[in-house]
């Protein structure tokens, strides 16, 4: 968010406190651990990739009738990149308005004394661990859907997503969406508002003054001003939505398939839940397998973040 | 809510009325009264679908008296201010729930066998998670022991040796992706890296902890550097001038002035991977006894606990079931004491730099 780009540069790391030599030697030495301790992240960002590769290789060059369920390893990952994408699309589309609308009422239109405790409050959200929510998922909101989604295969069931047959258990995408969904309202939330509140008051008040109502003045001002904020907070919400794996693992009752429809019983699977489901009982190329289809997601999240983060820097420089 | 912002409209459209103060409130109180009775005539009460109907009602009832009485644009304004206060309280309402369903169903086994004896040789009902608990304190621990002070010097390399260098550019950009790695590629990772040395059947709690640090570490840099950035620069030069050497002055001036803050952020930043499940069900593996030796073998944690008593219940599903919840509750209200420790701390003891 910060790129840090109000730092006044100081002087470097051996111009100052020459007086002694054990300063020196403790400069050296202290400058010398903090960078150290800066190149390890960049190795460990690179290590996460290489030890990924040299797991995944194996996989990559068995034969199809070694692998699980004896396909090709692209036919292998494929449906659960399928998976992985339709399920955090469906959660950011449901997450992005709901977070929008809390970053302005925490930024805009909450009494100025409620705004910090509300927007702690959905903090909180963010800190609920997701094996948490994935009880949730399943023991509540699961069983209270079912209706909802009968319902919508009975009225709307020629929209392709709610073809059902609806599920009698609850332990679909659109709920397993749902709960990604909340799970990234913080996330999207936090960014937005950080933006909303930054908008120039004299944009605000231009608006108010000509005679704005404050629903005019935020489509004007303020929305415009966090637009990228928006789409960033997205990016990264995403980004969090496609590496999800508990909550997704104890709601979804996946089956393999490649379908569009969020409603009925049987699901496409996601990478991470299949890993996490798979990986205990795996041994030997099975392992390997899991691990290519670890480093798949890592390269799908990497990008998404990295573009998140392009974007948000160069909101920043402005 | 209307009339306490700052920025609302200096008054009612030329001619027109303005609806009463208490109009939102007055209006949504009778849209309930009628959605209640309505579904409760219909046979199909719920509170879920009541609330539901209650924000539709109200909004139309607003925006249609509105537009009456005032004008067009006024009944907009009300319209999408009621919208979002209705999706602010919709993005809120799963908290509660959670929060509500946890602590209901968690407290059945909420006991003191649940916190004194392990699983071991518990079939059907009985049986505590000391074994997860303690696993859960020794791999965060180990975790925490590695993330800080490597999160804690990157930091300092960031505020105070990065200069404006192209090093400290990518360095920040790249913790802000590492933010976002999946946590099971986390644990992956980790797995890899032991698997090579060790062979692909190792299980050992360290193995969690370090999947738990490539979590950790990328949010600590974080905290810490906002934190480092906002001790004020005229601290080090008063220290530079008395001729202290830099390392010195960091650890002696700038250190204790952000310390407030840095506890608070490493607080945070566990209280944020001690929930952790994905990464540890691949590296720790899940074992019955207790086992307090990171170096040796496998290693519960309560996160795993939870998810292994939920998805193998065994015979007695709902004893397994309540067990589940019991540590989801332990894990949540570990989560929350952390977060207003954290708080605190730094409410009782960060105010110096601001």
């Amino acid at each position: 968010m910060e790129a840090g780009t109000d730092i006044t540069p100081l002087p470097g790391p051996f111009s100052l406190g020459e007086g002694s030599g054990r300063g020196r030697v403790g400069d050296k030495m202290f400058g010398s651990a903090a960078t150290a301790a800066g190149l390890l992240i960049l190795a460990t960002l690179a290590g996460v990739a290489i030890f990924l590769i040299v797991k995944a290789i194996p996989a990559a060059t068995a034969s199809s009738s070694e692998l699980p369920q004896g396909k090709t390893l692209v036919g292998y990952i494929a449906p659960l990149v399928f998976g992985t994408v339709l399920a955090a699309t469906v959660a950011v589309i449901v997450a992005v308005p709901l977070a929008v609308a809390v970053a302005l009422f925490i930024s805009h239109i909450a009494p100025r004394r409620l705004a910090m405790p509300l927007a702690y409050l959905v903090d909180l959200l963010a800190a609920v661990p997701s094996i948490v929510y994935g009880l949730w998922g399943i023991f509540v909101l699961g069983p209270a859907a079912v209706g909802v989604m009968q319902w919508l295969d009975d009225n709307l069931g020629f929209i392709p997503i709610f073809k059902g047959p609806a599920s009698a258990t609850g332990r679909t995408m659109l709920v397993a969406s749902l709960v990604m969904a909340v799970m990234i309202i913080p996330i999207v939330s936090a960014v937005a508002r950080e933006v909303f509140t930054q908008t120039p008051r004299r944009l605000q008040e231009g608006a108010i003054a000509l005679g704005a109502t404050r629903w005019e003045m935020i489509r004007m001002s303020v929305l415009p001003f966090g637009k990228s904020a928006v789409i960033s907070g997205s990016m990264l919400g995403l980004g969090r939505a496609l590496g999800e794996t508990m909550a997704v693992a104890i709601i979804l009752s996946a089956s393999g398939v490649v379908t569009f429809n969020l409603i009925s019983q049987s699901n496409p699977s996601t990478i991470a839940a299949n890993i996490a489901l798979q990986f205990p009982e795996s041994s030997g190329i099975a392992v390997n397998t899991l691990i290519a289809s670890g480093l798949v997601l890592f390269a799908i999240t990497l990008v998404v973040n990295m573009i998140a983060r392009a974007i948000i820097g160069r909101t920043n420089v402005q | 809510m209307e009339s306490s912002a700052a920025t609302r409209p200096l008054g009612p459209a030329l001619g027109g009325g303005t609806l009463p103060k208490w109009a939102p409130g007055g209006v949504i109180a009778v849209s309930a009264a009628i959605s209640a009775a309505g579904l409760a005539a219909a046979g199909s009460f719920t509170v879920a679908l009541t609330v539901l109907l209650t924000v539709a009602v109200s909004g139309a009832i607003i925006y249609f008296w509105s537009r009456a009485v005032e004008d067009a644009r006024q009944a907009k304004n009300r319209l999408m201010t009621h919208a979002v206060v209705s999706a602010f309280g919709l993005a809120v309402l799963p908290l509660f729930s959670l929060l509500y369903e946890v602590i209901s169903r968690g407290s059945h086994r909420f006991d003191s066998s649940f916190f004194t004896e392990s699983a071991r040789g518990v079939i059907g009902e009985g049986g505590g998670a000391s074994h997860a608990i303690v696993g859960t304190l020794v791999i965060t621990g180990v975790a925490t022991a590695i993330s800080v002070p490597i999160g804690l010097m990157a930091a300092i390399y960031l505020t105070e040796y990065g200069g404006t260098g192209r090093l400290r550019k990518w360095l920040t950009f790249f913790v802000d992706v590492m933010t976002g790695i999946p946590s099971i590629v986390a644990g992956l990772f980790a797995f890899a890296v032991f698997a090579i040395f060790f062979g692909p059947g190792i299980r050992l709690g360290v193995m969690g902890s370090v999947a738990l640090s490539v979590l950790m570490i990328p949010i600590v840099i974080r905290s810490a550097e906002e934190i480092l950035k906002i001790v004020p620069n005229h601290l080090r030069e008063a220290s530079y001038a008395l001729g202290t050497p830099k390392w010195k002055t960091i650890v002696k001036i700038v250190l204790p002035t952000a310390l407030a803050g840095l506890v608070t952020g490493v607080m945070l930043a566990v209280a944020r991977i001690i929930g952790e499940t994905a990464p540890l069900l691949v590296t720790t593996g899940v074992v019955d006894s207790m086992n307090a030796n990171p170096f040796n073998g496998r290693m519960q944690n309560l996160a795993v606990y939870a998810f292994g008593e939920y998805r193998n219940p065994g015979v007695a599903k709902d004893a397994a079931f309540d067990r589940a919840w019991a540590a989801a509750l332990t894990l949540i209200a570990i989560v929350m004491i952390l977060n207003l420790f954290a708080r605190l701390v730094y409410r009782r003891f960060g105010t110096e730099i601001r």
